[in-house]
C-alpha cells in the first residue's frame, strides 16, 4: 500500500525522524494558513499524490511571501499533475503539503528494502542526493552505499557507522544522523515497510540531517497487524474499478488495451495477456480471479471488466485445478444473464470437471465462442475486435 | 528417479482440520501419498477421516516418522508453522499459504540457513513425482509419470498449463515443482536445477518464470555453467506494464530490473531455448526432448 508524503512524515516524527515544520492542506485557505502558522519564509507548497517526479511535473515550488504561497496552492490545487510516473493521464492533485523552507548544504539519498536476493533489509545511500537514483546506480554504482542488516540481530552500530562515514557526513553531523537512522530502521520493521525512501535528505548548514522528502511503501499482507495504517489508504488515487474489484478479493489491474480477460492464477493471467498481444490485440486489463474464486467472485469479474468501456471482446481462460470448471460455468452463466452480453465473449477451459462446465455453458443458450487451446483462444478474441 | 519427494515421504499436513487443509488433504491420499499425521494445535488426538491429529509437529514426527511437511496454516501463524516444522527435524516443508508478510518470511529464511530442511514456498502450488507422491494443491490427474522432462516454475495454474500440454503430447515428467510468486521464498530455481541435473532419470528441464526480480537470470547463467541438460523457457508477463504488482507479490517490474524481456534475453545467451507462446510450449518441448 502506498501512502502520501505528509502521512509518511506523520510516521517519521512519530519515530523521532526529523522532518521540516508544516502541514497537509485541502484547500488554498488552509494552505494559506499553514503557511502563515510556520511564522516566515520562504514555505515550500508540494502536490501530494501516489507517484513520484512531482518537482519536473510543476507539482513542487517554493513561495517567498504569503501572496506567492497563496498563488501556488491556488495553482497546483486541482491541476493534473503529469510525471513519468503517473502515465500520460496524469492525477488530479487533491492535497498539498506545505512546509518550511530549509539552508540546505547538501542533498543525499537514503532509503532501506527488503532484499530478495540476501533476504535482509538493506540501507543504500549516496551523497547524489536529490536525482533519479536508478541513473547512479547504473551509471555510477561505486556512488552507493549498500548495507546489509540481520533481521535476525537487528540494526547495530556499525551498519550506522558504515553508511554515516560512507556518506562523508562533518562529523558534527554524525550523531544525529545515527539516530536518524537507527529510528527508520525501527519505524521500518514496526510499520512492516517494504520500501522507505528519503530523496533527498539533507544536510543543513548548521550541521543538521532532515528528511525533505519521504516516501514509504506498506506490504498490504500485513495490515492486518498494522489496523491504524489502513486509514492512510487513499481510495483517490486508487483506479475505481480496482477499488471495486477490491472489495471482492479479486486481483484486477486496469490497462489500455481493449480485450478483456479473466483468469484464475497470477502467473497464467500475466500469460494470457501476452497472448493477447502476440495475437495483435491489446489486454485491457489483468484479472486473477484467484485459484479458490467462488461464482460469485466469477460474476462480479465478469461485471467489473464489462464496466470498461474501452472492452470490447472478452476473452475467458481458465485452468480447472482448485477451481472447479463446472462453479466457474456457473459464475459465467449466472454473471451474462444479469448482466447481458453484447460483446463476443471467447471461453477456453481446462482441468478438473471441464466436461460439465462445457455442457453448463452451451446449455446455457448464451452466445459463447467456445476455443479448444490457448493458440485458438488467441486467435478467435483478435478475430472478434 | 525423481528430486525430493517419492514413494518414501511421510507427510504431516499442518492446518489439517482447516477447509483448504481437510480439502487438499484427502485429494493428496487419493493421489497417493503418505499422509501420516495432521498437527492442529487444540485438536491433539481426534483424527481427520483415518489421520491422526497431534498438537505440535514434534509430537507428530516422534509419533509416526513424518519426514515432510505441508502447510496450510493462514498468513499471521504460517512463519510460525514453518519454524516449528524445521525445529522438529522435518526434512522438506512445503508452504502452499499465500500472503504471508515478507518481514515474517524475511526472518524464516535467515532462521533456515541454520538448519538442514529444505522449504518450498510459500504462496506456491507445491511439488509432485507423477505416480509417487502429492504435496500440494495442483491437480493430479493432469500429469504423467516416468518423465524424461523435469518442470520448475513459479506460478500455479502456469504450470498446470504447461504439465497438461506435456501430457497430452506423451511427454512425461520426473518432479514437477512450484517454488511460488513471492519475493522471498525457500527453494529457489537453482536449487531445483542441481537436483534435476543430478537426477539421471530427468532428460531435460522445463524453466517456467515471470517478470519482477532477478531469479530467472540468475538461473540462466547457472545453466550455462553447471546444466548438460536441455532447457525450455518460457517468461510470464511481458506485456505488464512497470510499477504495477501483477497478483504475485515477486511479479513487479521495478525501475529497469526484473522486465520480462531482459530475462528472455538471460536466457538466450545462455543457451536456454525460449518459448515466446504458452500455446506452444508443449510443442517447442516436442522439438528440443
Amino acid at each position: 500500500m502506498k501512502i502520501h508524503e505528509y502521512q509518511a512524515k506523520e510516521l517519521f516524527r512519530t519515530f523521532g525522524v526529523p522532518v521540516p515544520d508544516g502541514g497537509v492542506a485541502f484547500s488554498v485557505e488552509e494552505a494559506v494558513d499553514v503557511a502563515k502558522g510556520l511564522g516566515a519564509y520562504p514555505v515550500v507548497v508540494k502536490a501530494q499524490i501516489h507517484a513520484g517526479g512531482r518537482g519536473k511535473g510543476g507539482g513542487v515550488k517554493l513561495a517567498a511571501s504569503e501572496a506567492e504561497a497563496k498563488a501556488f496552492a491556488d495553482e497546483i490545487l486541482g491541476m493534473t499533475l503529469v510525471t513519468h510516473q503517473t502515465g500520460p493521464e496524469g492525477r488530479l492533485v487533491k492535497k498539498l503539503l506545505v512546509e518550511a523552507g530549509q539552508e540546505i548544504e547538501k542533498e543525499l539519498y537514503l532509503s532501506l528494502l527488503v532484499d530478495r536476493a540476501t533476504a535482509g533489509i538493506v540501507i543504500m545511500a549516496s551523497q547524489e542526493g536529490g536525482m533519479d537514483i536508478e541513473e547512479v546506480a547504473a551509471t555510477t554504482p561505486e556512488k552507493i552505499i549498500k548495507v546489509r542488516v540481520d533481521p535476525l540481530t537487528g540494526i547495530q552500530g556499525y551498519h550506522l557507522r558504515e553508511v554515516g562515514y560512507g556518506l562523508e557526513l562533518p562529523t558534527a553531523a554524525l550523531r544525529g544522523f545515527s539516530t536518524l537512522l537507527k529510528n527508520l530502521y525501527t519505524l521500518f520493521v514496526k510499520n512492516d515497510c517494504s520500501l522507505l525512501e528519503i530523496n533527498p535528505l539533507i544536510l543543513t548548514k548548521d550541521d543538521r540531517v532532515m528528511a525533505l522528502d519521504a516516501k514509504v511503501d506498506i506490504d498490504s499482507n500485513a495490515l492486518y497487524r498494522h489496523r491504524s495504517l489502513l486509514d492512510f489508504r487513499d481510495i483517490d488515487e486508487e483506479d475505481p474499478l480496482e477499488v471495486e474489484a477490491s472489495k471482492f478479493n479479486l486481483n484486477y489491474i486496469n490497462l489500455d488495451g481493449n480485450v478483456g480477460n479473466i483468469v484464475n492464477g497470477a502467473g497464467l493471467a500475466m500469460a494470457t495477456m501476452d497472448i493477447i498481444k502476440n495475437a495483435g490485440a491489446e489486454p485491457a486489463n489483468f484479472m486473477d480471479v484467484g485459484g479458490g474464486a467462488t461464482a460469485e467472485m466469477v460474476e462480479n469479474a465478469f461485471r467489473i471488466i464489462l464496466m470498461d468501456e474501452k472492452v470490447k471482446a472478452v476473452l475467458i481462460n481458465i485452468f480447472g485445478g482448485i477451481l472447479r470448471c463446472d462453479v466457474f460455468a456457473q459464475g459465467v452463466v449466472a454473471a451474462a444473464k444479469k448482466i447481458g452480453i453484447t460483446i463476443p465473449i471467447v471461453v477456453r477451459m481446462e482441468g478438473t470437471n471441464v466436461e460439465a462446465g462445457k455442457e453448463i455453458l452451451a446449455a446455457s443458450g448464451l452466445n459463447l465462442i467456445n476455443a479448444v487451446d490457448l493458440k485458438d483462444a488467441a486467435a478467435k478474441v483478435a478475430a472478434a475486435i | 528417479m525423481s528430486i525430493f519427494v517419492n514413494k518414501e515421504t511421510r507427510l504431516v499436513v499442518q492446518g489439517i482440520t482447516g477447509k483448504e487443509g481437510q480439502f487438499h488433504t484427502r485429494q493428496c491420499i487419493e493421489y497417493g501419498t503418505n499422509v501420516v499425521a495432521g498437527v492442529t494445535p487444540g485438536k491433539g488426538g481426534q483424527t481427520m477421516d483415518d489421520v491422526p491429529v497431534f498438537n505440535t509437529v514434534r509430537s507428530a514426527v516422534e509419533a509416526t516418522g513424518a519426514n515432510a511437511s505441508m502447510i496450510f496454516v493462514p498468513p499471521p501463524f504460517c512463519a510460525d508453522a514453518i519454524m516449528e516444522a524445521a525445529d522438529s527435524g522435518v526434512e522438506l516443508i512445503v508452504a502452499i499459504t499465500e500472503g504471508i508478510p515478507v518481514l515474517d518470511m524475511v526472518k524464516v529464511k535467515n532462521f533456515l540457513a541454520t538448519k538442514t530442511c529444505r522449504l518450498i514456498g510459500p504462496n506456491c502450488p507445491g511439488i509432485i513425482t507423477p505416480g509417487e507422491c502429492k504435496i500440494g494443491i495442483m491437480p493430479g490427474k493432469i500429469h504423467l509419470k516416468g518423465g524424461p522432462v523435469g518442470v520448475i516454475s513459479r506460478s500455479g495454474t502456469l504450470t498446470y498449463e504447461v504439465v497438461d500440454q506435456l501430457t497430452k503430447l506423451g511427454i512425461g515428467q520426473t518432479t514437477c515443482i512450484g517454488i511460488g510468486g513471492d519475493p522471498v521464498n525457500g527453494t529457489n530455481f537453482i536449487d531445483v536445477l542441481e537436483a534435476f541435473e543430478n537426477d539421471p532419470d530427468t532428460k531435460g528441464i522445463v524453466m517456467v518464470g515471470e517478470i519482477g526480480g532477478s531469479a530467472e537470470e540468475e538461473a540462466a547463467a547457472y545453466i550455462k555453467a553447471h546444466v548438460t541438460k536441455p532447457v525450455v523457457g518460457f517468461i510470464a508477463g511481458l506485456t505488464a506494464p512497470p510499477g504495477r504488482r501483477m497478483g504475485h507479490a515477486g511479479a513487479i517490474i521495478s525501475g529497469s530490473s526484473g522486465t520480462g524481456q531482459a530475462k528472455i534475453e538471460a536466457m538466450e545467451k545462455n543457451g536456454i531455448r525460449v518459448c515466446m507462446n504458452l500455446g506452444t510450449i508443449g510443442e517447442v518441448c516436442k522439438e528440443v526432448f
